[in-house]
């Protein structure tokens, strides 16, 4: 427009940019491609896995930066969870990490039972890791399942929750719930597995390594899967220590750090089993370190359901557990126990605790304070999402767009537990 | 020196009670009145930092092998004073120990070093408790309210703070029935 | 468009109408008439109404725990495409039906309304479980009912619901868009007036303050006969909530 002659003005833009375009294959305005451009994603996205919004500065289809913005869920938990007795806790706590509720329970749980001093007999501690690597195995195929749908691979979805159904059967067997099942208990267990809950399980855990080696055939094999997976989203391990990452993203750069081995709770030493480990840290050894665990699991509950103990399934503490129902129509003292547990609940000793366990997404810590009355004074939950979620932008910086996706999928946050 | 976990309850190994004394100790001995005291309690134990030099504590710590910050939190002490509290639970991978440290400050001034200069992952962390409590964090890069909007209004996790919530009418006669909603 | 009904008396008349048309007397405007009132836009009406209740495409929208169940409900066992629902669509913007799976928080409230205003004509909504129905057990300073920010069809009880549940929820929807309305526990117990007032038409009155619209006033199907109901005992009513 220099030289600002009236034809020149009258041109409308596209015919102005028509003029620029050029058939060489020297990119054009070379200044143009530095200019950063900031793109929304989300809350309400199909491939944010819940209501996690991202806030991606692009260059071109180069990531250069992304800030994770959360709370779109947050729920008060924590806070209505000092307004509840001990017991009425656990339901409020399983809805957290709404995909790994028996971890959540566990965790909440074992703090309190620390701060009680309680010892859980055995058969209860096989049969909370019975639900618990059952919930690894149902987790880890519904994160297979949505991760793999935001690649592209549609089939998985069905074929993982199929097998999912399964698990969510044996839950409900047990239990009563689909989700959420309240099943693990201050003390023990709620009730104990029902007749035919074994075979059911046994039949499960044939079905499963089969499957999962079908889920390889299916995805190793596919290329357009790996190229996606395969060199992207990569992380050193120290930078991931450094942001407070565990599980399996950890696990991912070849840090073998556990708790189920490092620091064994109910009775995880009793079993023999390995941990997965990949080696660069990128999407595709995250994909394999927790298919590899779906294997583990198995391994797990294979041996725990073979040697699962006789035994009492919750404490004779009849300060902190129900009386059995029989006990109510002869026994006067359990009728004021049954009385004192369902009204006012029981009461836990002064003090903190902090009780990690290693869930499907690393270390799911409860930290429970108690002042003397039946009400926790504070509780709160160290959910891996919210400290994974933070590695998320070195994980995509200096990468395309595409693979961004591709590291949420296999980043695998769940949106309920980061907001809590 | 992990205490192994115990047979039952499966606590997180944790030093023993004289470890735990010899680290305040020598805590102690480098930066004088920075330890107030120390908890050993069912197996957990913590060491209560004064608040302006929990930096230094940690940072120490961190020398001292527990290299991993495995959680930050804030708890309300209501009615103790002073009465906000932030707990740092830290890790070492190597002899699997446990410990945490326990830093108060007191509501009308609640004003704690950031340590995300000696982990990068205390963000997070010290933006909920911010939100959270109100503890204000100095030298956080980025300290804004990370879980409820921005524009909100009262540090909902404080024991003063109202659960809040509404009435639900769950049934047409609740007016008159017994328990009506206060 | 509803039926015109026309008084008994005229049936010979309609009788005899019908006669000249089987033989083609009927021409013009008479049979234009004809045609409009008694064979086209009543059907037409009834098949784009039971096209719709077969063919929701629901927004792939999740927000907490019953996102799990609703994707289930897709999946392999319940197999929502029996039903043909299971088009689920990314863009509010090809969306008829939003199914609020979850507990909606005061910081996710206004972008919901936003999604849920993006969406076009015909649009419904299902609140599935507890937590966006009432709050349930997170009856906190956190959240809010999906009641108090936009029009709900169907409530579907639950924590989270089964599939199975959702499902009916979504076949009560589908009866309601056909026409076959089933009456609620409000028409089954008579107790009309308890309400909570959103829409109040009274904005300096004592319900403005949870009249979250302003001075808008959506409409939602079926609502037009309560409207009328509770005009009287609004007042009264409110003062407890």
């Amino acid at each position: 427009m220099s030289d600002g002659t009236t034809s020149q003005r009258e041109r409308s833009d596209y015919r102005k940019r028509e003029e620029s375009v050029t058939l060489s294959s020297e990119p054009v305005a070379v200044e143009e491609t530095h200019e950063l451009m900031t793109l929304n994603i989300g809350p309400h996205h199909p491939a944010t896995h819940g209501v996690l919004r991202l806030l991606a500065t692009l260059e071109g289809e180069v990531v250069r930066d992304v800030q994770p913005i959360v709370g779109y869920v947050h729920t008060g938990i924590e806070k209505t969870a000092e307004d509840k007795s001990y017991w009425k806790v656990i339901p409020v706590i399983e809805r957290m990490d709404y995909l790994s509720y028996y971890f959540n329970a566990m965790a909440f749980c074992g703090a309190v039972e620390t701060l009680l001093g309680l010892e859980v007999p055995p058969r209860a501690q096989y049969l909370r890791v019975i639900h618990l690597e059952l919930n690894r195995i149902m987790s880890h195929l519904f994160w297979l399942a949505t991760g793999a749908l935001d690649l592209g691979a549609v089939s998985m979805f069905w074929y993982a929750l199929r097998e999912r159904e399964r698990i969510l059967d044996l839950f409900e067997m047990s239990s009563g719930q689909r989700m959420h099942t309240r099943y693990i208990q201050v003390g023990g267990v709620i009730e104990d597995i029902p007749r035919g809950f074994a075979a059911k399980l046994r039949e499960f855990l044939k079905i499963m390594p089969p499957r999962a080696d079908q889920y390889a055939d299916l995805l190793e094999k596919n290329q357009i899967l790996l190229q996606r997976l395969r060199g992207t989203g990569v992380t050193d391990q120290q930078t991931l220590l450094e942001l407070g990452v565990t599980g399996p993203l950890l696990r991912a750069t070849g840090n073998p750090w556990d708790l189920r081995k490092a620091a064994p709770y109910s009775s995880y030493d009793h079993f023999e089993f390995k941990i997965p480990v990949g080696t660069v840290g990128d999407n595709y050894d995250r994909f394999r370190v927790r298919h590899a665990e779906l294997y583990e699991s198995v391994k797990i509950l294979e041996q725990a359901l073979e040697g699962l103990p006789e035994g009492p399934f919750i404490t004779p503490d009849r300060k902190v557990a129900l009386p059995p129902r029989h006990e109510l129509a002869t026994s006067m003292e359990a009728l004021i126990h049954h009385f004192k547990l369902v009204t006012e609940g029981f009461r836990v000793p002064p003090g903190e605790a902090y009780y990690p366990v290693e869930g499907p997404r690393g270390e799911l810590g409860c930290f429970v304070r108690s002042d003397g009355s039946a009400k926790p004074a504070r509780v709160h939950m160290r959910d891996p999402s919210f400290s994974n979620l933070q590695a998320f932008a070195p994980m995509v910086r200096d990468g395309y767009i595409a693979d961004l996706i591709a590291t949420v999928a296999m980043l695998d946050p769940i949106l309920g537990g980061i907001d809590r | 020196m992990p205490s192994g976990p115990e047979a039952g309850g499966g606590t997180p190994p944790v030093p023993d009670a004289t470890g735990l004394e010899l680290t305040a100790a020598e805590l102690q001995e480098a930066f004088p009145s920075s330890i107030l005291g120390t908890e050993f309690h069912r197996g957990r134990a913590a060491l209560l930092a004064d608040a302006g030099k929990a930096h230094d504590v940690l940072e120490r710590l961190r020398v001292m092998g527990y290299t991993f910050l495995a959680s930050l939190l804030g708890v309300d002490y209501y009615p103790e004073e002073p009465r906000l509290g932030v707990l740092y639970e830290l890790l070492d991978f190597k002899r699997v120990d446990r410990i945490s440290v326990k830093a108060r400050v007191p509501t009308d001034e609640p004003l704690i070093a950031s340590v995300v200069d000696i982990w990068a992952g205390a963000n997070f962390p010290e933006r909920e408790v911010y939100d959270m409590f109100g503890v204000v964090f100095e030298g956080h890069p980025d300290l804004r309210r990370i879980l409820m909007p921005e524009d909100y209004e009262g540090f909902p996790q404080r024991r003063d703070f109202p659960v809040g919530g509404e009435p639900v009418l769950f049934t047409f006669n609740e007016e008159k029935s017994y328990g009506k909603w206060q | 468009m509803e039926v015109k009904r026309e008084p008994l008396d005229d049936f010979r008349v309609r009788q005899l109408q019908a006669r000249d048309l089987l033989r083609g007397d009927l021409e013009g405007e008479e049979l234009e008439r004809y045609v409009e009132e008694r064979v086209l836009t009543t059907t037409v009406d009834k098949a784009v109404r039971w096209a719709r209740g077969n063919s929701f495409f629901p927004l792939t929208f999740g927000l907490a725990c019953c996102a799990i169940e609703m994707i289930t409900t897709v999946a392999a066992r319940m197999d929502i495409a029996r039903f043909g629902w299971e088009a689920f669509r990314a863009s509010p913007r090809q969306a008829d039906l939003i199914i609020l799976s979850g507990r909606v928080s005061i910081k996710m409230a206004p972008v919901i309304r936003r999604i849920y205003d993006q969406m076009l004509d015909p649009k419904w909504a299902v609140s599935m479980g507890a937590c966006c129905s009432s709050m349930g057990v997170f009856n906190n300073y956190a959240l809010v009912p999906a009641d108090k920010f936009m029009p709900i069809d169907v409530h579907v009880p639950g924590c989270p619901p089964r599939p199975e549940a959702l499902m009916h929820g979504i076949l009560l929807l589908r009866d309601k868009i056909q026409g076959y309305e089933k009456p609620g526990w409000r028409d089954r117990y008579e107790a009309h007036g308890t309400e909570e007032v959103l829409f109040g038409d009274d904005p300096g009155g004592e319900s403005a303050a949870i009249n979250v619209y302003g001075g808008m006033t959506p409409v939602r199907p079926g609502q037009a006969r309560q409207d009328a109901e509770r005009a009287g005992s609004r007042r009264g009513d409110t003062a407890g909530a």
